[in-house]
């Protein structure tokens, strides 16, 4: 294991004692924290990995948030709805992505955002199943108090972030990771060589659908309520991009510091500029994007060292 | 009949999206960057539209020669200042810096003008008429025959002026064009001007018809996506092409399936395009 690769998961059990410290707000901001994570580090195996340009984030999110939040209107407890939701984000992954990732660069952008397209208005339009543009009410589980519960969300969301960052790990150090390396590099070569890149690029894309669903699933049970323009916004899907290139991509732990970083930022904004936080939120794309398109990972101490001896 | 009403609703609506979809399709196709702020360009010029009537009791069809050089500049001045700076990094990050401009000039939108919905009147109304049996409102028809102007002005400016021959060019070959002279940094700077040009004249047009908010912009872009893949990227012939075949689509689909299945329809039609044909329906193989 490299050694970037130990420090995040020292991060990431940091972020377990968060409860032992902070009151309801910090457990609210940790859920949160932990959720950007997952969405951040799934998008990595796609979009920093293999080098798609995917905008399907905010889809997966929304199919498993409606797909858990159904299972659990009837009657479902949360962990078997949740696990139902990843493995069937999974499966339609895989074979959409199949379908999907046969397109390149701009072709492929624009399919994997009309997916969240696609799904909203479906589910907006399935009345009978999932409410409509009415929403969804997913029962509460139990009465315990209100402190109980918030932890135990917090500790659900955290338990996927934990999930996926090994999931990253693991898929870095096989083959399957190499293969998608490689088809970043020079597709056509890979599969010049013997690479079968369709499947490669098929299972990442499901991995990285299947948790980000679950972590839909965990939000969909977590705010009680669920409606299609909630959970199929398109900020789902270009927010992990963004905090993947504020850390740098395809480092998993440049990834987790970005979606951390961000949280950040994006709090500090909503609550002192409520009315215009989404504009804010806008600039800091584009000075990102025009100053510092390699991420946070790309200042180095080296550069202030090198200056330092010219001077 | 009836089926007279959906094929002239079709034809409207279909030049109508033909609108929105050129200046989209050009700024893909000549600058290979997906322009995200398109959407939040038209209800600009909705806005503007509806600001000059209000106001100075301008008809929307003169606000046309208003908004045409104002969005025409504010292009061309994004472009040069921000887009140029990334136009050769991968699609990733075109594509978000598009989103962040368009968060901006939405979230703009939003604090000066609310969110409220806006509808620009026309007094006195100018009613409608009735052609081969199907009726149809007069300002969509005057909409309509503004939005195949605008359509055919773009195909003699393409066609006909060096500037248009030049944009050709660079869309074509590059660095061919470089070699022949053509500064390509000022033409993309052109070809993206005449892109929010565009847009800002399909604001106006939509501002006749539909009502006006910051909240649609959303749906404009959507059309302008299916519009591009459907029809072919880059070129008029295409935008047109595809306007009419998402137009008659939608109307038949709301026709016989009812309007909310409508969207669903014209995205998986989309997704139809994508897998199977994805240089569209007149446009040419791996010319992307």
């Amino acid at each position: 294991m490299t050694r970037s690769n130990i420090a995040l998961l020292i991060l990431i059990a940091c972020v377990a004692a968060l409860p032992l410290f902070g009151g309801a707000y910090a457990l609210r901001l940790g859920t949160i924290a932990c959720m950007y994570a997952v969405l951040a580090l799934s998008w990595n195996v796609v979009g920093g990995f293999a080098g798609y340009p995917s905008f399907a984030t905010a889809a997966f999110f929304g199919f498993g948030a409606y797909f858990a939040g159904v299972l659990m209107g009837k009657g479902w407890p949360l962990a078997a709805a949740v696990v139902a939701a990843a493995i069937a984000a999974l499966i339609a992954a895989t074979l959409l992505g199949a379908v999907l990732l046969r397109l390149r660069g701009h072709y492929f952008a624009i399919a994997s955002l009309s997916l969240a397209e696609v799904l909203r208005e479906v589910v907006n339009n399935a009345t009978d199943l999932t409410g409509g543009g009415m929403g969804l009410n997913i029962p509460l589980a139990s009465g315990s108090g209100v402190m109980a519960e918030a932890t135990f969300y917090f500790y659900a969301m955290w338990g996927v972030m934990l999930l996926t960052a090994i999931m990253v790990i693991v898929v870095a150090q096989t083959k399957l990771g190499f293969a998608l390396n490689c088809i970043r590099q020079n597709e056509t070569a890979s599969s010049m060589v013997g690479l079968n890149t369709t499947l490669a690029k098929s299972i990442g894309f499901g991995l990285s659908a299947c948790f980000v669903a679950a972590a839909g699933g965990i939000y969909a049970a977590w705010v009680h309520y669920i409606d299609p323009s909630d959970v199929f916004d398109i900020l789902y899907s270009v927010k992990p991009i963004v905090m993947a290139l504020m850390g740098g991509l395809g480092s998993p732990l440049g990834v987790a510091c970005g979606a951390f970083l961000y949280l950040g930022l994006e709090e500090v904004v909503w609550r002192n500029y409520i009315q215009i936080h989404t504009g804010v939120l806008g600039v800091l794309i584009v000075l990102l994007l025009l100053f510092l398109p390699h991420g946070l990972t790309s200042l180095r101490f080296d550069r202030l060292r090198r200056r330092a001896k010219h001077a | 009949m009836q089926a007279m009403q959906i094929l002239i609703n079709a034809l409207v609506l279909g030049s109508l999206y033909a609108c929105i979809a050129i200046g989209f399709s050009l700024v893909w196709g000549v600058l290979n960057v997906i322009n995200l702020i398109h959407g939040s360009f038209i209800v600009l010029g909705a806005y503007l539209a509806f600001g000059l009537y209000q106001s100075l009791h301008l008809s929307p069809w003169y606000a046309i020669f208003v908004a045409a050089p104002l969005f025409f500049a504010l292009g061309y001045v994004i472009q040069r200042l921000i887009l140029n700076r990334v136009i050769t990094a991968p699609v990733l990050v075109t594509l978000t810096l598009t989103f962040g401009l368009d968060l901006i000039l939405n979230n703009a939108m939003i604090y000066f003008f609310t969110a409220d919905y806006r509808k620009l009147t026309l007094s006195p109304p100018l009613g409608s008429v009735s052609i081969a049996g199907a009726v149809v409102p007069v300002d969509r028809l005057i909409a309509t025959a503004t939005a195949l102007l605008l359509t055919g002005l773009l195909y003699l400016l393409l066609r006909r002026s060096r500037i248009g021959r030049a944009i050709v060019a660079v869309r074509l070959d590059r660095d061919a064009a470089v070699l022949m002279g053509v500064h390509v940094p000022s033409i993309y700077a052109v070809a993206f001007g005449l892109g929010a040009a565009l847009a800002g004249c399909a604001g106006v047009l939509m501002a006749l018809i539909f009502p006006i908010s910051p909240l649609t912009s959303s749906a404009y872009l959507g059309k302008a996506f299916v519009v591009c893949v459907l029809g072919g990227l880059g070129s008029v012939s295409g935008a047109l092409a595809g306007g009419l075949l998402l137009a008659l689509v939608e109307s038949v689909g709301s026709t016989y399936l009812g309007p909310s299945h409508a969207t669903t329809l014209s995205f998986l039609l989309l997704i139809i395009f994508l897998i199977l044909r994805p240089q569209g329906l007149v446009g040419r193989k791996g010319f992307e």
